[in-house]
């Protein structure tokens, strides 16, 4: 089985039924002139892990944001064919958002700090509680749920940070490269265990990284980004199958599909 | 040698959460960690030094009371004198702490105003910067003529000193929150009542509480010097007043004695305004947290 054949061209765009996230014709100019982010075309089927691979620049982070809703695209659009819509029109999406720092609120305990989104949205308390304590135990944390953050390791706290995102139960987990700051053996575990928690609860998964290694093991599907400006040059097809673990770490497989997925980002990166 | 207390068990599930860490408890002697002892005991020994010297030298050059009283004169004057002393630090204390909590209570909701709406802070700002930077006592004899009542009078004044490091240092506090926290609160789409509730009043914390230790020490300074500028006039009968009119009656051992109630009375503002800091930050922000290394 050569590489190539494994790590093939996404399949038309008119077998698939309706996707989750459609994002058309984007483009993102910073006030400075900068062009972060030039006429993307990207959809996110419901239930797929997908990663958005580049080098620093390509406006990975920027494209992630945008789809959260905490940026508004300057050309183009973002749209949510299948999600509640307000009165005003804009898609409310039920989204989980991780940051490449844990974002903890630092006066507040584990439990508090998952409780958060609940607590905002008007949550019983006693629910939001609960709730909270469950997914603490979800991302391995139980026992920790009177803990401050700083007396939790950098791999505790993105758990945490994790299992506040996902306290709400969302359809699509939005990551920027959370891992980034990890060593590479906390990586590797909470990587494992990210894949558990999407392999179990079936939410859509956007993973932004700049590490070919990380995107391959995690993805069904990657998206590689060119930077100068940001755009996307292959979208490729992670076809191993899931739930995978340190087996497939260390196969052939995924030595094959690395170096696709590593030639693919060096011409991205050459232009 | 310390004890080591056995880690909490925690069941093994494979993940980092194991490492609990290992608390070592220090011994202690009445109640107080071995360690802080000599922080205690040092100034307590050099103050008994001190004294010491300056009874000596007041007896061994003779020194007359109206000059230099010794420590043991001083002491016997504040005992003799507690009746009228104690009544005038009363009156000292409840301006002090008046003007404190109007301080707090003006600051704090002046901060929150201003930082929902930058017009009111870029129209007001610069009036609560005048009223800093004009020394208290040029306009104390001006605010007693207009107020009329002499304590409102000197409230308004120890006010004025204190509530400027509350106001500016909760601004900044209210402004300091997390910028991907602010990010997340948007993502949930939480009110500015939510904002202002979950996030930014826990993050301007530990900066209210720096402004209110210096506010603290402030509020009596600015309750003595109004209260030198009415004495002056004859009509107070705070700590001020008590050293003013010794003073003028060369009781110098009085004076002594209302002096050090004062610094007493400063000393004991600042260990509880930073006792209330501690009780409020020490689980969680680092400016209160012992590091070991």
């Amino acid at each position: 089985m050569s590489a190539a054949a494994v790590l093939s061209a996404s399949t038309d765009e008119a077998s698939k039924p309706r996707p989750l996230v459609s994002i058309r014709d984007v483009s993102k100019q910073f006030a400075n002139g900068t062009i972060a982010v030039r006429d993307v075309n990207l959809d996110l089927a419901r239930g797929e892990f997908v990663s958005l691979l580049g080098p620093s620049g390509c406006g990975k982070s920027t494209l992630l944001r945008m789809i959260s809703g905490l940026g508004e695209p300057s050309r183009g659009t973002i749209e949510w064919p299948t999600s509640p819509h307000d009165a005003e029109g804009h898609a409310s999406p039920d989204l989980g958002f991780v940051f490449q720092e844990p974002t903890l609120m630092p006066w507040a305990t584990a439990l508090k700090n998952v409780m958060l989104p609940l607590t905002l949205k008007g949550a019983n308390k006693r629910d939001a509680e609960a709730q909270a304590a469950t997914m603490l135990s979800l991302v391995g944390l139980k026992g920790f749920e009177t803990s401050y953050p700083r007396e939790l390791s950098g791999g505790m706290k993105m758990r945490v940070s994790i299992a506040r995102a996902l306290v709400t139960k969302p359809s699509i987990l939005l990551m920027d490269e959370p891992f980034a700051a990890l060593d590479e053996i906390t990586r590797h575990k909470l990587n494992d265990d990210l894949l558990k928690l999407w392999w179990e609860q079936r939410f859509t998964a956007v993973f932004v990284t700049h590490s070919v290694f990380e995107s391959v093991y995690l993805s069904q599907r990657i998206v590689v980004m060119a930077a100068r400006p940001g755009r996307v040059m292959a979208d490729l097809t992670v076809d191993a199958p899931h739930p995978r673990d340190d087996m497939f770490r260390t196969s052939a497989q995924y030595a094959d599909l690395c170096r696709v997925a590593s030639q693919n980002l060096k011409k991205a990166i050459a232009g | 040698m310390s004890d080591i207390t056995a880690p909490v068990h925690v069941p093994h599930d494979g993940t980092d959460a194991e490492a609990r860490p290992i608390f070592t408890e220090e011994r202690r002697i009445l109640g107080i960690a071995r360690s802080t002892w000599p922080g205690i005991l040092a100034p307590i020994i050099i103050g008994i030094f001190a004294l010491g010297f300056w009874e000596w030298i007041v007896h061994a050059r003779s020194i007359p009371h109206y000059v230099l009283p010794g420590p043991w004169l001083i002491a016997k004057t504040l005992v003799a004198d507690w009746g009228t002393l104690s009544g005038s630090l009363w009156i000292t204390l409840r301006i002090t702490f008046a003007a404190l909590i109007a301080a707090v209570t003006v600051g704090v909701a002046l901060a929150i105003v201003f930082t929902q709406s930058k017009w009111l802070e870029m129209s007001l700002f610069p009036y609560a910067v005048i009223l800093q930077v004009t020394p208290v006592v040029s306009i104390a004899p001006l605010i007693i003529i207009w107020v009329g009542d002499i304590n409102l009078s000197l409230l308004i004044c120890a006010w004025i000193v204190a509530f400027f490091p509350i106001l500016s240092n909760t601004i900044m506090g209210l402004n300091s929150a997390d910028h991907n926290l602010i990010n997340l609160f948007q993502l949930y789409k939480a009110n500015r009542w939510q904002a202002l509730r979950y996030l930014r009043l826990p993050a301007a914390l530990p900066y209210f509480l720096g402004g209110l230790k210096i506010s603290g020490g402030l509020a009596l300074i600015g309750a003595v010097v109004a209260e030198f500028v009415a004495g002056s006039g004859g009509n107070a009968s705070g700590l001020a007043y008590r050293i003013l009119e010794s003073g003028y009656q060369l009781r110098i051992p009085r004076m002594f004695a209302a002096l050090i109630m004062i610094s007493v009375t400063g000393i004991a503002i600042f260990l509880l305004t930073s006792w209330i800091s501690h009780i409020f930050l020490r689980k969680w922000h680092e400016s209160a947290i012992k590091r070991e290394n």
